[in-house]
């Protein structure tokens, strides 16, 4: 099942992302902890709203970033989050 | 502030507020200090909780765990939702759902709690009254269902052991009935009351084995839909967890007395004096404490950890665990298989493979949490 499809992805309800300004990331919390995400998984990560589906964040992020070739890493790194349980696809 | 020396070190993460070790259950493996008794006239007070909330989360503390005790026996647990939340907090309730009712849930839904993690003994009603030494498991189930009227994810928690482990399937059928969406079924870690009934706790392989295949099966079926942990004890591993991820480096535990800790247990670590909340600020307590600076980072490992290139992947593994069974806290954690100590480990494990005693003549050796028993470990 490829992370690649026109349905929306969403965080799992028990996910929450945050800015943080004092540790200038982004950080996903979780019932029994938390990850403070390095700039290009907060930068994917912020992109999910529940309407967006990952070719939408694909084309959203090399809009932001023109001339950069970043799809497969997109893909790796949805694919990462979902094999994690942090995004789901319903 | 600006001392400079600060920059390496970020603040903490992640707050564990231990608000009361009060609590209605008598857990055979609670992790609560075996004299807990001892902070009952010690509590920190309302505005002392906020005051210490609001300093962590000025040195960038996000995530907050509401736990004890139970953290219900608190009737300012409203209010300190209220301004942990407006504080910015992702704020996690920690609770065996005894005294949650309809209009405290209302109340913590309106003042802004994030997640509520409840949990249980065992699937059954009768094991689940043994093991808490209560009569709690029916009102447990009225409280899963409120948790899910009021919205929020099921979160739920139960600790495995010897003596519950080969229910499994029927726990997890549960979860399934409660519509949980993340069940963390950890086995009992072995410190303070289920390191006093560490035989009696302790699964053998067989049963491990079992109950992961069970496990899986169910994350096959259910995927993501209900995320399922399954954590075996340290004890069968021949790697020591990182555990909190290293000493002072994320996590802060806050006990009811006000005294601040690196993890829940070290308050039995006897060499090390710990700051207390009431004394210091957050700030000189997390970045200038001796206790805090105690095992940080590495410089202060000794062989084999010192020479080994695993130490950034489990910093030497607990310091409470080296400290309980080698008597040396900056030992090298026994669980790891390159400790001189590691016998400690596997003979207690080879231990656990023995034929299993008859469950009625384990349970009157048993030793419970409770008051009474707490009293007798202050002396
Ligand atoms: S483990 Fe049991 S006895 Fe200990 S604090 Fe939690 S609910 Fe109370
Ligand atoms: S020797 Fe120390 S650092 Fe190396 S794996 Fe074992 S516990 Fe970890």
């Amino acid at each position: 099942m490829s992370i690649v499809h026109p349905q929306p992805l969403r965080l799992a309800r028990q996910y929450k992302l945050k800015w943080e300004t004092t540790q200038n990331a982004y950080v996903l919390l979780y019932p029994e902890g938390l990850i403070k995400l390095t700039g290009s998984a907060g930068e994917i990560l912020k992109r999910i709203d529940g309407k967006s589906s990952a070719p939408d964040i694909i084309n959203a992020l090399e809009a932001s970033y023109p001339g950069v070739d970043l799809k497969q890493d997109v893909i790796d790194f949805l694919e990462h989050a979902h094999n994690k349980g942090w995004i789901t696809r319903d | 502030m600006t001392d400079s020396t600060h920059s390496a070190q970020p603040g903490p993460l992640w707050v564990n507020a231990e608000i009361t070790y009060r609590c209605p259950l008598h857990c055979v493996f609670c992790y609560n200090p075996l004299n807990y008794a001892s902070t009952f006239d010690k509590e920190l007070s309302t505005e002392e909780w906020v005051r210490v909330l609001r300093e962590a989360r000025e040195l960038g503390a996000v995530q907050l765990g509401l736990s004890g005790g139970e953290p219900l026996l608190r009737d300012d647990l409203e209010e300190i939702i209220a301004e942990a939340s407006k504080m910015g907090y992702y704020t996690n309730l920690l609770t065996s759902g005894i005294g949650l009712t309809e209009k405290r849930i209302a109340a913590f839904k309106a003042n802004g709690l994030d997640q509520i993690q409840l949990s249980f003994q065992d699937s059954s009603k009768e094991l689940n009254d043994f093991l808490s030494s209560t009569k709690t498991f029916d009102l447990k189930l009225k409280v899963a269902k409120l948790i899910k009227q009021y919205d929020y994810p099921m979160v739920l928690n139960v600790v495995l052991h010897r003596l519950n482990i080969d229910h499994i399937e029927q726990i997890l059928q549960m979860a399934e009935r409660m519509q949980a969406d993340h069940v963390e079924l950890a086995n009992s870690q072995y410190y303070a009351w289920a390191f006093k009934n560490r035989e009696y706790l302790m699964p053998s392989r067989e049963q491990l084995e079992r109950a992961e295949i069970i496990c899986n099966q169910f994350r096959e079926r259910l995927g993501n839909k209900m995320k399922l942990y399954f954590v075996v004890p340290d004890y069968y591993s021949d790697r020591p967890k990182a555990c909190m991820n290293g000493w002072g480096s994320v996590f802060l535990n806050i006990a009811p007395d006000g005294l601040a800790l690196p993890c829940h247990e070290a308050r039995m670590l006897p060499e090390l004096a710990f700051p207390n909340v009431r004394d210091h600020d957050v700030r000189s307590i997390w970045f200038d404490s001796h206790a805090f600076n105690a095992y940080r980072g590495n410089s202060w490992m000794p062989e084999p950890c010192r020479s080994c290139d695993e130490k950034e992947k489990d910093f030497g593994g607990c310091r409470c665990q080296a400290f309980m069974l080698t008597g040396d806290a900056a030992n090298t954690d026994p669980v790891c298989s390159k400790s001189p100590h590691h016998t400690l480990i596997t003979d207690q494990v080879a231990l656990a493979q023995g034929s299993r005693a008859a469950d009625d003549q384990v349970r009157p050796l048993i030793i419970f949490r409770d008051d009474k028993n707490s009293r007798q470990f202050m002396q």
